[in-house]
């Protein structure tokens, strides 16, 4: 199966580390092509990146594929000199963005790249190479760029953005329309780029948990928890089952909170506004349960290195059950009303299709995935931390839509709710937190975490000295944008805050 | 039909009465307004500012934080060895100045007045915001967000967010500012018609946050922007973002006046 055991790849599990010299160094050709049969065998990139060489004219170049059937992690590593390698988007498509992303870092053109563009809107990291306009000098003029269009009499154009009507995050999006019939929307992001990579080179210090934290706003317990298990793998440290399971409650409450806010903001979008109202107000109540866990409604200073930062006692575990019942009832019937009410299926069924193997091919992740019909889930696939002991099932529907991805979040609410309050009755006893050592130097980590969106993938390469040389994040959205750009193809142009509130993508998760 | 209006009675009211009320109750947990007893600093310790991710805390005059920088993450407390550092339940963190957010011991916190004369008039009761996201991660504009919701109801004191500058009395901003975002609030902000307001909401908007000195952003809006009203925190809570606004529109005054 796939690259198990191929001269590629070293192969670890989630969430380990390994020495850096066990990862074979290989040409690139060779290791593109390894790429090309592992995901041609099943496999999926999770992550894909490059890094500085002490040799300038060089970079490095570091995959990892998730092999989700044994879960395991391939790693594999080349080094490639000059301007441009071969590009594997062609022959494997869900690399595009990451090319992308290599071009746009470190001024190495992916040869044969069908859509290459800039993905933020950054400076190089490797200065004097640089691909696209204005990188070198004041720094690239964000927005400005080739944009697909469609030609024609009838054709026009409809540009949104970076300031959108709502309370949300920046992003620009071009439409190109026959009436109200989309033919193609292109996402253009990266205003909310605040440079965080490049941030936790040199780390860990004294921000990097708060980089973690913000990666993206409505994800920190995800993001700081994966943060932890590369800290963690570094460090080979072991947390107690007590902070597995608290890190565990924490992030089904973000997921909670996030899932049953959307349901609430889709009702919304078809204005269905008995459903708005009352999923407004109880993704509240999850989120003040994670504020009563830490103090903070985004879980921030819960998730800490070597385990969690706020213990709970017996009454916490009382009150928390007891809002937790309070508030499945409540959501059972605001949201039972959605699937009852035919001008809410009416809108949702059939609205922003992604067909199965456009989503398997672009390699989507989390529920977007799973609202196509493909079982992907870390938590099932990977399973790290409570997850290996308490298993979540893998919530599926088969239909791609907007309705598709709003029931996903229902199954996936029912099970959340049924997994916090398992764990929070049979919490094991012990420390919430363990001492964490030094990072181990010259090593590579992998962590993935299931975020509410999906996957979540940190990797961190250490120097000599055990700092961060490297620090890679792969938000969930930056695998799924592009999902919604597909999903928008042939429907009504009023019909894209439906589907892009279906989707709920992250900016800044995937600006960093 | 019949299921929604059963669904309507059984979810019942649930618009909370502050601010002719107590507000909701917070966690115990919660992290609001930093307390320093100096009389427990060690000489020469700097273990709080060493700590601290965002160098919000000056020892040069008795510890001393700026709540604009601040994180509120207790860092600081955890490595103080004499607990001269406390993160209290004080929600309100809304102020007038920019300097008014650097705190010492025994400082208390000059909340925000109200907006005075023509602006007051114009806008007292009835302010529409323009929010700009501008380079942060979308937690304060989630915040934002919750008073829009049935138990907050923001809409009850005059106060919208609206789709376009144009239709605006003001920009709600928040982020460190993005060097990709600087175009658009500046374009945002011309568009809206004068007189007009800028109110900077968490510590990004006020200073970089956790981003500060990144040469990707511009720590914040300050000297971009001329801010009328900042209110601190990572993110701030709702409760602490509806006091800050209630505070400018001068619904809380007669509060102020009777504690």
């Amino acid at each position: 199966m796939s690259a198990n055991g191929s001269a590629e790849f070293a192969t670890i599990g989630n969430g380990r580390a390994i020495a850096r010299a066990k990862v074979p160094l290989v040409p690139p050709a060779e290791l593109l092509r390894g790429v090309s049969a592992a995901v041609a065998a099943g496999a999926r990139v999770a992550a894909f990146f490059g890094m500085l060489d002490p040799d300038p004219d060089d970079v490095g170049l570091v995959v990892v594929l998730a092999d989700d059937r044994n879960a395991r992690l391939h790693l594999g590593r080349t080094r490639v000199s000059g301007r441009a390698f071969d590009s594997l988007t062609p022959a494997c498509p869900q690399v595009h963005l990451f090319e992308r992303e290599i071009a746009e870092q470190y001024g190495l053109r992916p040869e044969g790249h069908p859509w290459l563009k800039p993905v933020r809107f950054q400076r190089a990291y490797r200065r004097g190479y640089e691909i696209f306009s204005g990188q070198g000098g004041e720094g690239p003029a964000i927005g400005v760029t080739d944009f697909y269009r469609v030609e024609g009499d009838e054709v026009h154009e409809v540009a949104v953005g970076p300031v959108h009507a709502g309370v949300i995050e920046p992003g620009h999006f071009r439409f190109q329309c026959h009436g109200e019939n989309v033919f193609h929307l292109e996402i253009s992001l990266g205003y909310q780029h605040r440079g965080v990579e490049q941030a936790l080179r040199g780390g860990p210090d004294r921000r990097s948990l708060h980089y973690a934290e913000t990666l993206a706003g409505d994800t920190t317990v995800g993001h700081t928890s994966a943060y932890c298990q590369v800290v963690e793998a570094l460090a080979r440290c072991q947390k107690t089952p007590r902070a597995q399971a608290l890190r565990g409650i924490a992030l089904e409450l973000e997921r909670l909170a996030n899932h049953v806010g959307d349901l609430g903001a889709l009702a919304n979008d078809v204005a269905f506004l008995p459903t708005a109202a009352y999923c407004g107000r109880l993704r509240g109540d999850f989120l003040n349960m994670t504020a009563s866990l830490c103090g903070s409604r985004f879980g921030r200073g819960m998730i800490r290195p070597g385990g969690v930062g706020f213990d709970v006692d017996a009454a916490l575990v009382r009150d928390l059950l007891a809002r937790l019942d309070a508030a499945e009832r409540d959501t059972v019937n605001a949201v039972e009303l959605l699937w009852s009410s035919s001008s809410v299926m009416a809108r949702f069924e059939e609205t922003g299709v992604l067909a199965r193997d456009v989503a398997e091919s672009l390699g989507l992740v989390g529920l977007a995935a799973r609202a196509c019909g493909l079982p992907r889930d870390v938590r099932h696939d990977h399973p790290s931390g409570i997850f290996r002991f308490a298993h979540i099932p893998v919530s599926t529907w088969n239909g791609g839509d907007v309705f598709a991805r709003a029931y996903v979040r229902w199954l996936e609410v029912q099970r959340s709710i049924d997994f916090v309050r398992e764990q929070l009755r049979s919490l094991p006893p012990g420390e919430a937190r363990s001492r964490v050592e030094a990072l181990a130097p010259d090593h590579v980590a992998v962590a993935l975490a299931e975020g509410w969106r999906g996957e979540l993938c940190h990797v961190a390469l250490t120097d000599a000295a055990g700092r961060f040389e490297r620090y890679k994040v792969v938000d969930p959205s930056f695998h799924n944008w592009m999902g919604l750009a597909y999903a928008l193809r042939g429907q009504q142009i009023s019909d894209f805050p439906l589907c892009n509130k279906s989707f709920n993508l992250s900016y800044c998760g995937h600006d960093l | 039909m019949i299921d929604v209006i059963r669904a309507r009675l059984r979810q019942g009211h649930r618009t909370m009465r502050y601010p002719d009320a107590p507000p909701p109750p917070l966690p115990e947990r919660f992290r609001g307004r930093p307390r320093i007893d100096a009389s427990r600093c060690p000489v020469g310790c700097s273990d709080c500012a060493d700590a601290c991710p965002t160098g919000a805390i000056d020892l040069r005059e008795g510890p001393r934080i700026d709540l604009g920088r601040c994180l509120f993450c207790t860092d600081c407390a955890s490595a103080c060895p004499e607990g001269a550092l406390d993160y209290g339940g004080d929600y309100r963190l809304a102020v007038r100045e920019r300097g008014e957010l650097v705190i010492g011991e025994d400082e208390e916190l000059r909340l925000a007045d109200a907006l005075q004369g023509r602006l007051r008039k114009l806008f007292g009761r009835s302010l529409k915001l323009r929010q700009v996201s501008a380079g942060g991660c979308n937690a304060c504009e989630l915040d934002v967000n919750v008073l829009n919701t049935v138990g907050w109801d923001l809409s009850r004191f005059g106060i919208q967010f609206v789709a376009s500058p144009r239709h605006a009395d003001g920009l709600l901003v928040t982020g460190a500012l993005s060097q990709n975002m600087r175009l658009a609030l500046q374009k945002t902000y011309d568009a809206v018609p004068a007189p007009k307001i800028v109110i900077a909401v968490g510590a990004c908007a006020i200073s970089g946050g956790p981003y500060i000195d990144h040469p990707e952003v511009a720590n914040g809006v300050e000297g971009s922007l001329p801010v009328d009203l900042y209110i601190a925190g990572c993110p701030p809570h709702p409760l602490t973002i509806l006091d800050g606004l209630l505070r400018l529109v001068g619904r809380l005054e007669r509060a102020k006046a009777g504690s």
